[in-house]
């Protein structure tokens, strides 16, 4: 199912938001891994600081990897050096297996493994085994070994690692899943790309998928840094991009480069949540709304024509919540007033006075007052334009207490646009806080009720469930979800159960009855 | 970034990370891409890009790779007729008071790999300009074609003395990144010329021709020679 429309649409309302809270200040983040309830990320720096998150909004720093190092790591440093940069970590098994630059006199450098059993820091387990260089560089051949990234092949359970960064090659080789390390040591590593860094590759639907990262980084907001990505049927390429042109010979289409408040993104990481919904991690060189500082964010992963793309996260806005299911409008369940006043056919008068096509229904108050009467389909004089419809034009009709909620065609009516707002200090999930779901130029606070059903309260009050996560879903559609149901333990999504029936359900990634569009009102 | 310097800034470019002091590297030997021309012309390989070229070896410049610094770095006359010679090989030229030589080279890759040029010479591949030059052979005027090139980093790119191309701030070898407006082969011999600045790291660049369709111009040659019939 494709929403083609959807990221233009989006486009005009939505721009990235604060990359995320708490201390996100990190630079060459790792893929970020989910352990025991928390959020890790790992990253550049004196002993390889450690971030962690409860929830994947709020960061705070956890130490050092090298502080559960026991050995002194003497091979690595002798192939490369003693700095410590742009780690990756997998879970394969029972371990972790953490890679991470050890670059020296550039590009002589190295790749150096860490293996552990657990991520938490307050484990009495807690420990990293030094497993030695996998790959280096001596600092003649055509190759800068760092930038690591790790993929786990999900056709085979094959084990693979590319490194390299400007210097010469991009290159691959295959690592043994009980070890992690090289599998073949005596085997020449592949070249798969030229001309960037921070290369890390993902799989989907039989495309083996090479994003690295190009341009500059290390110089706030003057890094050209962008991730920029080609694909292959085969793990050991050929990477090609959206033109056919060879990683090898510069080729790349870009994933994502500045926008909004960030300059410079890099070091890409898939976030796989599970459910249809994925994420993706890296750093900006400059958040402006930081001071220019390097960050890490977490953003949404489509997919369209079989590459990835780059999405979004929900700002702050004014939206149509529309069904992809049904192709109808959340709406409080109130009268509606027709924008301008009903219409006939023909040339007539305005509103209330019934005619084909046009009227509001028996019993719906009048419209408000208008220009004179227009002429009718076909002809007339140019006419004034009607003006947006807000809720205090129309809401003195409108039940002063709770109000059901249901769906409808979209019209363009006040009961049908809701303002979604994000919630401080009420946590979040990867990449966003929670929100608020209110009927725009109101209060009106869409809520979860304890027999899962949906309610609009007269006022928000910030229980939780009056607080909703929205996940972007691969597709470009929209996963809404409340913080929580009354009474009840299992995560429920909105879902249109009819075409006039929103309700909570558990999420179905088989379908569109979960997903919904947000569309510009 | 930096190679093979003493650094300690965060500095950055399309090469190396650099996070902590440099130091020299250690030499290596000849350049694995590049091999002295052993015909008198060669054809573009299969996606049209110009695989023989005259190089000087590398000027030392200051490190700045924006619009102006680079328009005044291959603006600034290093050696006499520096926009209008057509070197030889072996020719040297005098900038600075350091001799420079002019090297024939062919490249086995779609790319002119000038860190390993000059690498292989013992010359530095940082803060440097690079002049290039090569002369390509069109069997009949060709009117409508474009000069394609990608650089590392920046560049500026001559057809037959007129600027067709520039390329500024830090950036990769893209093919096809630079592309000139229309221009015409003229029959006969037409000079290619380009200065290229690297602040640090890898360095190359990459040049084709292309038609309409914005598929490489097939039938023509390239050689060294501006007489070349």
């Amino acid at each position: 199912m494709k929403y083609r429309l959807i990221a233009t649409a989006i486009a005009l309302v939505v721009s990235p938001v604060f990359a995320l809270d708490g201390d996100p200040g990190m630079h060459d983040p790792s893929t970020v891994i989910q352990a025991g309830g928390k959020f890790y990320v790992y990253a550049t720096g004196g002993g390889l600081p450690v971030s962690v998150s409860d929830d994947g909004w709020t960061w705070r720093r956890a130490g050092s990897v090298m502080q559960a190092v026991a050995s002194a790591r003497a091979d690595v440093i002798a192939r490369g050096g003693n700095n410590t940069w742009a780690p990756d970590i997998i879970h394969v098994g029972d371990k972790y297996f953490l890679y991470y630059a050890a670059p020296g006199t550039q590009p002589k450098a190295a790749v150096g493994l860490l293996v552990g059993t657990t991520l938490d820091p307050n484990a009495p387990d807690y420990k990293w085994e030094d497993g030695g260089p996998v790959v280096w560089s001596d600092g003649v051949e055509d190759s800068n070994a760092i930038d690591p990234g790790v993929l786990r092949d999900p056709t085979n359970g094959t084990l693979w690692l590319t490194y390299g960064s400007y210097f010469g090659y991009i290159r691959l080789v295959e690592l043994d899943p009980k070890t992690g390390k090289r599998l073949h040591p005596e085997l020449k590593p592949v070249n798969v790309a030229i001309n960037s860094e921070a290369s890390v590759m993902i799989f989907r639907e039989g495309w083996y998928y090479l994003l690295v990262t190009h341009g500059s980084c290390c110089a706030g907001g003057n890094s050209t840094y962008n991730i920029r990505m080609g694909r292959s049927r085969k793990v050991t390429g050929p990477f090609v991009d959206n033109m056919g042109i060879d990683m090898l010979q510069g080729g790349g289409k870009l994933f994502a480069g500045s926008s909004g408040r960030h300059i410079g993104p890099g070091h890409f990481g898939l976030l796989d949540l599970g459910e249809g919904v994925q994420k993706f991690s890296m750093h900006y060189e400059a958040d402006l709304d930081r001071g220019g500082v390097s960050v890490l964010d977490i953003r949404p992963l489509l997919w369209r024509d079989g590459w990835p793309v780059a999405g979004d996260n929900v700002t702050e806005g004014t939206y149509e919540i529309e069904s992809a299911r049904t192709g109808t409008a959340l709406e409080m369940a109130v009268q509606g007033v027709a924008l301008g006043g009903g219409r006939g056919r023909g040339a007539g008068p305005p509103a209330g006075l019934g005619g084909r096509g046009g009227a509001s229904a028996p019993g719906a108050p009048a419209a408000p007052s208008g220009p004179a009467a227009p002429a009718g389909r076909g002809g007339g004089a140019p006419q004034t334009p009607v003006p947006p419809q807000d809720a205090a034009a129309v809401s003195a009709a409108w039940p002063a207490g709770q109000v059901d909620v249901r769906m409808a065609p979209y019209m363009l009516q006040a009961q049908q646009k809701w303002t979604i707002s994000p919630v401080a200090n009420a946590g979040g999930y990867p990449g966003s806080p929670y929100f608020k779901i209110t009927v725009a130029g109101t209060d009106r606070a869409l809520a979860s009720t304890p027999d899962a059903e949906l309610v609009v309260l007269p006022a928000f009050t910030g229980g939780p469930e009056q607080l909703w996560r929205i996940d972007q879903l691969t597709d470009g559609t929209y996963r809404v979800m409340p913080k929580a149901v009354p009474n009840r333990k299992e995560p429920l999504a909105l879902s249109a159960i009819g075409s006039s029936k929103p309700t909570l359900s558990t999420f179905r990634a088989d379908g569109d009855r979960e997903r919904w569009l947000l569309r510009a009102p | 970034m930096v190679t093979g310097l003493a650094a300690l800034a965060l500095v950055s470019g399309a090469g190396l990370r650099v996070y902590a002091r440099q130091q020299p590297v250690p030499a290596r030997g000849a350049a694995p891409t590049l091999t002295r021309p052993a015909s008198q012309s060669k054809t573009p390989d299969a996606n049209g890009f110009l695989q023989r070229w005259l190089i000087l070896e590398p000027i030392r410049v200051p490190a700045q790779l924006t619009d102006s610094a680079v328009q005044a770095a291959v603006k600034k006359e290093y050696f006499p007729d520096q926009l209008s010679v057509m070197p030889k090989d072996g020719d040297v030229v005098t900038v600075g008071g350091e001799p420079l030589v002019w090297h024939a080279v062919d490249t086995s890759a779609y790319n002119v790999n000038l860190f390993h040029f000059a690498y292989a010479l013992n010359k530095p591949t940082s803060n440097v300009l690079f002049w290039a030059v090569t002369v390509v052979n069109a069997p009949r005027e060709l009117a409508g074609v474009r000069l394609a090139i990608g650089s590392n980093a920046a560049s500026v790119w001559w057809l037959n003395g007129v600027e067709v191309i520039s390329l500024y701030n830090d950036r990769q070898a893209v093919i096809d990144d630079g592309v000139s407006k229309r221009v015409t082969l003229k029959q006969g011999p037409n000079v290619i010329r380009a200065g290229v600045i690297n602040a640090g790291g890898a360095t190359d660049f990459c040049a084709r021709f292309l038609d309409e369709n914005g598929n490489p111009v097939k039938g023509i040659t390239v050689s060294l020679r501006a007489d070349a019939k």
